[in-house]
């Protein structure tokens, strides 16, 4: 059979394509008008807070739930004519999935296994998830990390194309998210496509060759990392609160007044600055505190991230929710 | 052979996590032994309960006994018809006109206690006087007349019910509170598979069940077995198979296990009452007996009853086998269609 050619343009080298899609549940759209693209051999991250519609996005690329406007283009097909060539050629590892607890891991993968065509060497995914010791341990007896380890094996095992990581290492140790990351990267230079949702900044950063930040069900910006922190206009964020004072005190206008500072913004018992000249802009700030004989306590400065451009976009921090 | 490979996998993950369960095979296999055994004992005794006596070919007697607040009266053509029921226990004695002018014969069993309480019944019901001999008796005890004859094919019955929509009703609400199901969803699997796979497993432990209940009945309790291998088996299988599908269908919607339990509970509840489990459905009014024959539990009993207890041929079960067969048609089809993933 003819793959169903697309009627959506589908740029050459974009193994997944999406447009407008749209998902309501109710009076509630959880999606509203989202387009994505993945070349072929990146990495695409959609990072944004719980509830900005990141999981509904990514299930309606896996052909989990239906869209309800838009259309979507996986390896140049679509799930309405080809879903089963599509599922032979994507793995998908899905958020809170649970195993089982009195299956062994070895019994898990062979599962997965017997539903695709080609036929995996088990023991050498085993090796590549770093279960080897786990082989034959029940699901029970895992931790947190390597259950995930484990999930991603079986959307690994057939040799997919495309690999879609829901949250990979949400509740994860800092180390289990490592040992999680190390697996997705060797997938990576492999020449795998990987499409993932994800509300850690670090990860974003670490795995992904194109971050689009979701909010409320819509873009609110995309690019690389680095090309999103630079729309920040910033060098570095300078952050300080005030000895017995409330920091409004300081009014944003005097504030916005120093060579050099482009952004001020009231965080709780803290002022953030985003600045340009860092060392200038620290000196003046220490003679207006001077003048005004306040006292400055934990003043830090640190070069922007993924999470100062979201808050800086809406008001927010990405674990807020 | 991807489609046989994928079929034999979730076999066997169904299997195996059955038998790692150590309650799942104790309430499958111990439980209704316990209960037939259990029950068995303790039904020796009579009950208080109108005895139900056929009367074969006379109007008079049906009328006298009628009278007798404390005798159901049956009415058959032929003695035969009668003691077919008699055997089963699903009536308590046959009284017949002999021949003109000797006294009316009742043929019973008194080995049951039902039994005799039925023959002095009779017997107020005919005379006021105690001491004037009204019937002639003749005794018939009957292997299989016994309350735990007529309970066990019951208890296997509603065990085959039983493991069919629990076993199988919950580990499908189990893997969709996991969010299991969703996970395959995403994969090539077929879903005829994983349906596929649920049967086969029920088959395989169906045999283990099967086998051992009825080599417990018939060495420890002394059930009769009169049934041919192959009639019992098809009878078992298409028992399994309707149980099966109905495990499917109540699951096919529920979010979690207690919505799941609370659906099979409400379809297995009037079954186990009504379908002749503990006592016959005999027993209830006429008018509704086609009704409850149409219930897939009656339709089994009658089905396992006749085969076991009078020896009848697969063949001779038409009716039983066309209910079950329709059943299991039905609860496939509506479970396919309605089925949540999610």
């Amino acid at each position: 059979m003819a793959p169903h050619t697309a009627q959506i343009d589908t740029p050459a080298g974009s193994t997944v394509v999406a447009r407008g899609i749209v998902k309501r549940f109710g009076d509630l759209t959880a999606v509203d008008g989202i387009d994505l693209e993945v070349e072929q051999g990146t990495c695409v991250a959609v990072l944004g807070p719980n509830g900005a519609g990141k999981t509904t996005t990514i299930e309606m690329l896996e052909g989990i739930k239906q869209p309800d406007a838009g259309e979507i283009v996986i390896l140049g097909r679509t799930w309405q004519r080809d879903a089963r060539a599509i599922r032979e050629r994507i793995g998908v590892q899905l958020q809170e999935t649970e195993f089982q607890d009195k299956l062994k891991v070895y019994e898990i993968l062979r599962l997965f296994n017997s539903f695709y065509a080609a036929d995996a060497d088990l023991n050498g995914i085993i090796d590549t998830i770093g279960l080897e010791d786990k082989r034959d341990s029940f699901v029970k007896t895992l931790s947190g990390g390597q259950k995930q380890r484990l999930s991603i094996g079986c959307a690994l095992l057939h040799g997919p194309e495309i690999l879609f990581l829901d949250e990979p290492t949400t509740g994860l140790d800092p180390q289990a998210r490592r040992r999680v990351w190390e697996v997705v990267e060797r997938f990576k230079t492999e020449g795998g496509t990987v499409l993932m949702t994800t509300h850690y900044m670090e990860e974003a950063e670490r795995l992904a060759d194109l971050v689009v930040i979701v909010d409320k069900g819509r873009v609110i910006t995309r690019g690389s990392p680095a090309e999103i922190i630079a729309s920040l206009g910033a060098e570095s964020l300078v952050r300080f609160s005030l000895i017995d004072e409330d920091v409004r005190v300081l009014a944003e206008e005097e504030l916005l007044a120093m060579e050099g500072v482009t952004a001020v913004r009231y965080e709780g018992a803290d002022i953030v600055l985003s600045v340009e000249r860092t060392q200038a802009v620290i000196a003046s700030l220490f003679s207006i505190v001077e003048s005004r004989r306040l006292g400055l306590e934990d003043l830090r400065t640190h070069r922007p991230t993924l999470e100062d451009v979201f808050v800086s976009l809406t008001g927010r921090h990405l674990r807020d929710g | 052979m991807a489609r046989l490979d994928e079929i034999r996998e979730l076999t066997r993950v169904r299997v195996l996590s059955f038998l790692r369960e150590p309650e799942a095979v104790f309430w499958v296999f111990m439980f209704p032994m316990v209960m037939a055994a259990v029950l068995g004992f303790a039904f020796r005794s009579g009950k208080p309960e109108p005895s139900t006596i056929g009367v074969v070919a006379s109007e008079a007697l049906a009328a006298t006994l009628g009278a007798s607040e404390a005798i159901d009266v049956e009415t058959f053509e032929t003695f035969e018809d009668a003691h077919a029921k008699l055997r089963r226990g699903a009536i308590d004695g046959v009284v017949e006109e002999d021949e003109l002018g000797a006294l009316p014969k009742l043929t019973f069993d008194p080995v049951r206690a039902e039994a005799v309480t039925a023959r002095l019944r009779l017997e107020r019901a005919l005379t006021d006087d105690p001491d004037e001999p009204i019937v002639a008796t003749e005794e018939l005890t009957e292997k299989g007349s016994r309350y735990v004859d007529f309970l066990f094919p019951g208890l296997l019955g509603m065990n085959l019910m039983g493991t069919g929509i629990w076993g199988i009703g919950f580990a499908i609400a189990d893997v969709r509170r996991r969010k299991f199901l969703k996970r395959l969803l995403v994969t090539p699997m077929r879903r005829t598979s994983f349906f596929l796979s649920f049967m086969l497993s029920r088959l395989v432990f169906l045999i283990l069940e099967v086998a051992l209940l009825v080599m417990f009945a018939a060495w420890v309790l002394g059930v009769p077995f009169r049934s041919d291998a192959l009639s019992f088996g098809v009878v078992c299988l298409l028992g399994a198979l309707v149980f099966a599908g109905f495990g499917i269908l109540v699951a096919s919607r529920a979010r979690t296990i207690e919505g799941a339990s609370g659906l099979m509970n409400l379809v297995m509840m009037p079954m186990w009452l009504a379908s002749g489990v503990f006592f016959s459905y005999e027993r209830f009014p006429d008018a509704l007996h086609p009704i409850l024959q149409l219930l897939p539990l009656t339709a089994l009993n009658d089905a396992l009853r006749n085969v076991m207890l009078d020896g009848d041929s697969v063949l001779s079960l038409g009716k039983e086998l066309t209910v079950m067969t329709a059943w299991c048609v039905a609860s496939f089809v509506v479970a396919l269609k309605i089925f949540r993933w999610e």
